[in-house]
């Protein structure tokens, strides 16, 4: 089992005739089940093309209609990708999966305002993330996918190369993993650490979760208090950034510290209070979750 | 990114928000000249940084004649002006902006940022201006007053208007004052900002409300739509490092540690650096080169963490994925004899072909230590830092028997690691060939 996507969903790459769409569609569609998933690929101007097979549409509801798409990823450059997440939020998809980085916060929270207005039902992961797997299943994204493994533990991770340490150390000592879900480091974006903990919650695939963490923000404490009450499932943290100085920016947008808020001792102490297994070693990501598996 | 006061303050005005009359001057005679066209008799002379905190650290001084003016100028103008945030080094002053003095009646605060919950720009103003706003928040959160404002709509008058009467603009200045958070809304819209602070925003004599100071920083994402506000950019203020780094498209800060790190991705570099720290080490700089790690980045990003003379030890930490391990490890080797690698480097890669890449690592003659791991790599590059300079130590000590002999107890293998450097022999070596780029960029550009 596993969370957001499987082997029966339909996937339409946005920006499938860029480099970096055409690169990642064909990673993806080599991983387990890619070739049956992927079905589409959406350019206006390369409309009756395709790529290696691959239609593309003009459209992403074009595409919906005549392949059955349900899920979209977005590698259209920073400019236009709020656009295309609108356009997949207006063909009614279940789920789009932006991996864009650079977008501009202000069109972030334009779209993200019109899918709340308008109580659209698709969900947004991303963007400046790597995606999700679903080991064995499906892979939507950037990560390599031979360092996963078919298991039962959840991932959830704002860092992209973080998440695949994590995955690594748990392949490494034999642990497989549900889904594996990148949500992105930056400021404005979808599915939070809270969405994705509760969808492991209700999946009887996961056993347990890690939860990777970064400085900036309160989403890890969000996620903790609610995880504290609700989760029925192990939970285990890491929160990187303790060396991090206030007031500087670490790459991602999102991983700033302002004002004594949002820092990594802060979100471990409130995470460790809420029953959260926490270690402040990345190298024993795997190993403490091994501890807390019954 | 940012830019200075004055820079702000013409960029306010634009919007219609008051700010004092002022002129920026790059000299004496310049801060004279300002002086004398603004007239009146009481002048503001403010070094011109990026960093906040000035007053405090003797930046911004009140002139009451044109003497005082000069003699002001000529002490801020390039003094090492040091503040809580510029650090212990300081910044050199090489701007002033000399203003007309202002008449204050009340010290007001207001602050505009994206807030992450809501995922709307939020409005901060507070009747406790002039002082440490996070003070004020920590001690006082009811003194702080927020308003969620909504993309579509913009600043409304009427939340405006309220704003404004709940920290303290008296009734008389109220619809001025509504219309200065509007138009400070228009321009933190407008100019894709990501921070906006008038801190103090004055209530002067006559009853009228300036932004008596002005902060404004930009969201680099939105930057290649904005010409005119790249124009403003101040490389001086800028870590020369780090520019050099964005040439590179590396994304790199210094720190104060000396052990460089050079990691792909920002969280794995994040937490490669709080390895570090856990085995009792200091990251030198935070460097995240991105995805396609090709031999010209690897390089560029190892002269750059060399120029820091802190340097002791270099981290390698780069989680292949989908890039190539032998790759990378060509472009380390490549790298390492280009700039003539004089202090140990410590190597972790994991990904495809992973032995493969640790192999070219250890034919390469190099001074390189492998990692298997994360913590193996952060405590090795501890260690060696460690044994580079006990061995240092004793060099210059009289009994050096006694000094081999506790190191030797202490810890064998950072000898193995102080030992396995002799410098890289002679005799020229052909270049080897340039790692090709395996992965693919363009819109993600980053992680592999």
């Amino acid at each position: 089992m596993s969370i957001l996507i499987n082997r029966s969903t339909r996937v339409v790459t946005q920006g499938i005739t860029g480099n970096t769409g055409q690169f990642h569609t064909r990673a993806s569609r080599e991983y387990a089940d890619g070739r049956k998933c992927y079905v589409a690929g959406v350019n206006p101007k390369r409309a009756g093309e395709d790529f290696e097979g691959l239609p593309i549409f003009g459209s992403v509801r074009e595409a919906k209609a005549q392949t059955g798409a349900n899920v979209s990823v977005v590698y259209v450059p920073p400019a236009g990708a709020a656009g295309a997440i609108w356009e997949a939020v207006e063909a009614d998809l279940d789920l789009v999966i932006c991996i864009t980085e650079g977008i501009p916060v202000r069109d972030m929270v334009a779209v993200r305002d019109r899918m709340k207005k308008e109580s659209r039902r698709t969900l947004l992961l991303g963007p400046n993330c790597p995606g999700v797997i679903t080991p064995g299943e499906l892979k939507i994204g950037i990560m390599p996918g031979h360092i996963h493994r078919e298991g039962r533990v959840g991932v959830v991770s704002r860092s992209g190369t973080l998440t695949y340490e994590a995955v690594a150390q748990l392949t490494e000592l034999g642990i497989g993993q549900s889904s594996a879900v990148g949500i992105g480091g930056d400021p404005v974006n979808g599915l939070k650490h809270l969405e994705v903990l509760q969808l492991f919650n209700d999946d009887p695939g996961t056993d347990a979760v890690v939860m990777i963490g970064e400085i900036g923000g309160s989403d890890e404490e969000t996620a903790a208090h609610w995880a504290k009450q609700n989760m029925r499932k192990p939970v285990v943290g890491f929160i990187a950034g303790v060396t991090a100085p206030p007031g500087k920016r670490m790459g991602h947008a999102g991983a700033i510290i302002s004002g004594g808020k949002g820092t990594a001792q802060e979100k471990l102490a409130v995470m460790e209070a809420c029953g959260i297994r926490v270690t402040r070693n990345p190298a024993e990501m795997g190993r403490t979750l091994r501890s807390v598996l019954r | 990114m940012k830019i200075h006061e004055y820079q702000a303050k013409a960029l306010l005005r634009k919007f219609d928000v008051a700010t004092p009359r002022g002129f920026a001057c790059f000299s004496v005679d310049e801060a004279l000249e300002a002086a004398r066209k603004l007239g009146g008799g009481v002048w503001a002379v403010k070094a011109q940084i990026h960093a906040g905190g000035r007053g405090k650290g003797g930046g911004v001084k009140v002139a009451r004649s044109l003497d005082e003016v000069r003699e002001k100028a000529r002490q801020i103008l390039g003094m090492q002006l040091v503040t809580h945030q510029t650090g212990p080094g300081g910044q050199k002053v090489r701007r002033l902006l000399v203003e007309e003095g202002a008449d204050i009646r009340k010290e007001l605060y207001v602050g505009m940022i994206v807030d992450r919950q809501t995922q709307r720009v939020c409005l901060m103003a507070s009747s406790e201006g002039g002082m440490d706003i996070e003070e004020v928040a920590a001690r006082h959160p009811e003194k702080i007053h927020k308003v969620f404002i909504d993309p579509a709509a913009g600043l409304a008058a009427e939340p405006a208007a309220e704003v404004a009467r709940r920290i303290g603009v008296p009734e008389a200045a109220n619809s001025q004052a509504a219309a200065l958070l509007q138009a400070l809304y228009r321009c933190f819209d407008q100019t894709d900002a990501s921070l906006a602070e008038i801190n103090p925003l004055i209530v002067s004599g006559d009853g009228r409300v300036v932004a008596l100071d002005a902060k404004l920083n930009f969201d680099d994402n939105a930057l290649y739509r904005h010409p005119e506000i790249v124009a403003l950019r101040d490389l001086d203020e800028e870590d020369p490092l780090e520019i050099e780094a964005s040439r590179h498209d590396l994304s790199y800060i210094s720190l104060e540690g000396n052990i460089g790190c050079m990691v792909n991705g920002a969280g794995l570099a994040m937490a490669t650096m709080d390895t570090i720290k856990l085995f009792g080490g200091e990251p030198a700089n935070f460097l995240d080169v991105g995805g396609g790690a090709t031999a010209e980045k690897v390089t560029a990003a190892f002269k750059i963490m060399l120029s820091n003379a802190r340097v002791k030890a270099i981290l390698v930490n780069i989680f292949g994925g989908i890039m190539k391990c032998d790759t990378i490890a060509a472009g380390i080797v490549a790298a390492a004899r280009e700039v003539k690698l004089s202090v140990p480097l410590v190597v972790r890669m994991k990904g495809t072909n992973e032995e493969i890449g640790r192999k070219i690592l250890a034919d390469s003659g190099l001074p390189i230590i492998s990692a298997e791991n994360m913590g193996e790599a952060g405590r090795k590059a501890v260690q060696a830092v460690k044994a580079v300079t006990s061995a240092r130590r004793a060099v210059k000590r009289p009994a050096p028997a006694r000094a081999k002999k506790a190191r030797a107890k202490k810890a064998p293998g950072k000898n193995a690691a102080a030992k396995s450097k002799p410098r890289s022999k002679a005799k020229p070596k052909p270049e080897r060939k340039r790692a090709k780029r395996t992965s693919a960029r363009g819109a993600k550009g980053k992680k592999k």
